[in-house]
């Protein structure tokens, strides 16, 4: 990311993007970098304080009881909060070297960078699944059927769901089941060739079976993106993450990082007394 | 002492006093499933009886004239009660032409105020803007009316109609004289009479679409205009042709403010600037002196036909919200 980002990708550049992909820098390098940052709403202190190095090519996890601010966190990284207006982000957040609130990068150009998931399943409605899985690209500008197509194809294929749904691309979003259906939105985050992949609670309203198999996609999915994934599932945390931050109410009612280490050693060995009090499920 | 008879009640017999006695439950008085279900049987048959009634009570009336005079009703230009003739369609086609001209205004100004207020203003003034909208909806219609005679008409023939026949070459629907009262005058009264209808429906529709839809397009990188082209709008569009299909229900049936401002001429209008009338201002206008038989029963034919052209527009609005539904998915597949 040498020159400044402030246009829409062109479809070469997007083309360019699937190769790199291809070859990932090694890991342990901190893709996103957050330096005090906190959130208020309306003047009230939601998130405050947090300092944290998310590791590139690796899943990172978000826990803490309801109320610790995991989501405002998540959401401050692809400035989801500017469509808040009460919503006021300090301190600072940078993606690679662009500072993500500097306004070297508009949101719009930046959210291509740092895709995300929801907790529910929210493909358009009105779209097919084809619609769906290329209108990241479409926002962003590309038109060529052929490299929408390949697009479409590789993304669906990684969301592992190609197979299922490669003759009826044309149905609508909604005729998949609800886990497909966040397969589908993951593939559609996916086809932007997006840095970094947020998922808030992506599996809080399927069932066990669809839980699991996003939870393998999570895992295979590393190699191409980094994800923060926000859980209050602990149990899931440790199956897909390989780092975890650990967040909570302070007294002042604001969500804070209390520590973030590698996944196993916060499970098996946390250095603060709250992460060991929550992780043996004595609060929260 | 009362906290702790409570917690030394058993709680698995409710049927405990506080005492220990074995008292009565509490029965609140229950409404049987059949007597709710006969009042609100009894509710929608009256409705629909008066609906029936209404019909009917118009069909009867207004059998005379359509029995004289057949088809010819629906097709005959002259509309001349001295000498007993009476034909519909001038009214036909100054009611559809008027509800015309009132929609194309309503459409882009209301979609795009109800975008605007749930999009794009500070939620503080959300608020009492719409407020300020809905409040058009509760002007009298016979104030819209004289506002449009006294203030709209001479500034209409002063103002629009110059520019509108000189920019146009002054030929076709902008030939003739300017006289202010007219078609074109009617249909911007409506146009406003209908534009709160119009904004409230649309501005619900709208912000009902699901946040998460809105949020999803704008975490792919989408920028407002493209969040509110593909992805609120149509996600909205089945109630939005809603919205539309009530808005040309209030104007087509329409009728102090335009039978004040229309002109009320019987003959079929050859110019947006020429006077005009619809269905609704023939009645308002000729009721009083129909003195008749024939008058009279043109008058409720008259009526009836109105109802026909509501319900027929009425229709084409569902068949084409049934046909949106069913389109929805057809786009570019692979292969």
């Amino acid at each position: 990311m040498t020159k400044p980002m402030t246009e829409p990708l062109t479809e070469r550049q997007l083309g360019m993007a699937t190769e790199k992909a291809l070859t990932p820098p090694p890991p342990g390098n901190p893709v996103m970098r957050l330096r005090d940052v906190g959130v208020a709403f309306a003047g009230r202190t939601a998130v405050r304080g947090v300092t944290l190095d998310v590791p590139e090519h690796q899943v990172t996890a978000l826990i803490g009881p309801s109320g610790s601010g995991k989501t405002t966190l998540l959401r401050t990284l692809n400035r989801l909060h500017d469509l808040t207006r009460t919503a006021q982000v300090s301190g600072q957040v940078m993606l690679g070297d662009i500072d993500v609130y500097g306004g070297s990068i508009s949101p719009t150009l930046l959210r291509s960078q740092v895709g995300m998931v929801f907790q529910r399943p929210n493909p358009f409605p009105t779209m097919s699944i084809y619609d769906n899985v290329v209108s990241g690209l479409r926002f962003n500008g590309a038109r060529r059927k052929a490299l929408l197509d390949e697009a479409a194809e590789s993304a669906l294929t990684a969301a592992v769901l190609w197979d299922s749904v490669k003759h009826r691309l044309k149905a609508h979003a909604s005729m998949l089941s609800g886990g497909e259906q966040q397969r589908l939105c993951i593939a559609r985050s996916l086809a932007v060739e997006p840095r970094v992949l947020l998922m808030d609670e992506p599996t809080s309203s399927l069932d066990p079976q669809a839980t699991k198999r996003i939870e393998e996609l999570v895992t295979e999915l590393k190699t191409r993106v980094s994800i923060i994934i926000v859980t209050h599932n602990m149990q899931q945390a440790v199956r897909v993450s390989d780092y975890c931050a650990f967040l909570l109410m302070g007294d002042d009612r604001a969500g804070q990082l209390i520590e973030a280490a590698p996944t196993t050693k916060l499970f098996e060995d946390p250095s603060d007394e709250r992460t060991l009090d929550y992780i043996n499920g004595r609060f929260g | 002492m009362a906290q702790r008879a409570v917690l030394e009640r058993d709680p698995l017999k409710e049927d405990q006093g506080p005492d220990g006695i074995t008292g009565k439950r509490l029965h609140l008085p229950v409404m049987p499933d059949g007597l709710y279900r006969t009042i609100l049987a009894a509710a929608a048959a009256l409705f629909c009886l008066l609906i029936v009634a209404l019909v009917v009570t118009l069909v009867v009336q207004a059998r005379p004239a359509f029995v004289h005079f057949g088809l010819g009703f629906l097709t005959g230009t002259n509309w001349d009660p001295v000498h007993v003739k009476y034909g519909a369609l001038p009214f036909v086609i100054g009611t559809l032409e008027t509800t015309a001209i009132a929609m194309v205004l309503a459409i882009p100004v209301g979609l795009g105020t109800a975008l605007v207020l749930v999009h794009a203003v500070h939620p503080k003034l959300r608020a009492p803007l719409s407020t300020a909208i809905e409040l058009l909806a509760a002007v009298p219609s016979v104030v819209y009316g004289l506002w449009a005679l006294l203030v709209v008409a001479p500034w209409v023939r002063s103002i629009i109609e110059p520019d509108l026949a000189r920019t146009t070459g002054g030929t076709g629907p902008f030939s003739g004289p300017q006289l202010g009262i007219g078609l074109l005058l009617a249909g911007l009264v409506l146009f406003v009479m209908v534009l709160p209808t119009m904004v409230a429906i649309s501005r619900d529709v709208i912000a009902s679409v699901p946040k998460e839809e809105v949020e999803g397009a704008y975490a792919l990188g989408a920028t407002r205009w493209q969040v509110l082209w593909r992805v609120v709008l149509p996600s909205a569009r089945v109630g939005l042709l809603g919205a539309v299909t009530l808005s040309t229900g209030r104007a087509l049936g329409e009728t102090i403010a335009v039978t004040m401002v229309i002109g009320n001429s019987t003959a079929i209008a050859h110019s947006l600037f020429s006077p005009a009338a619809t269905l609704s201002s023939v009645i308002a206008n000729q009721f009083t002196e129909a003195t008749e038989p024939f008058h009279l029963s043109s008058l409720i034919a008259l009526g009836v036909v109105l109802l026909a052209v509501a319900v027929l527009v009425n229709a084409t609005a569902r068949l084409l919200v049934r046909s949106v539904g069913r389109r929805s998915a057809s786009s570019v597949a692979l292969a």
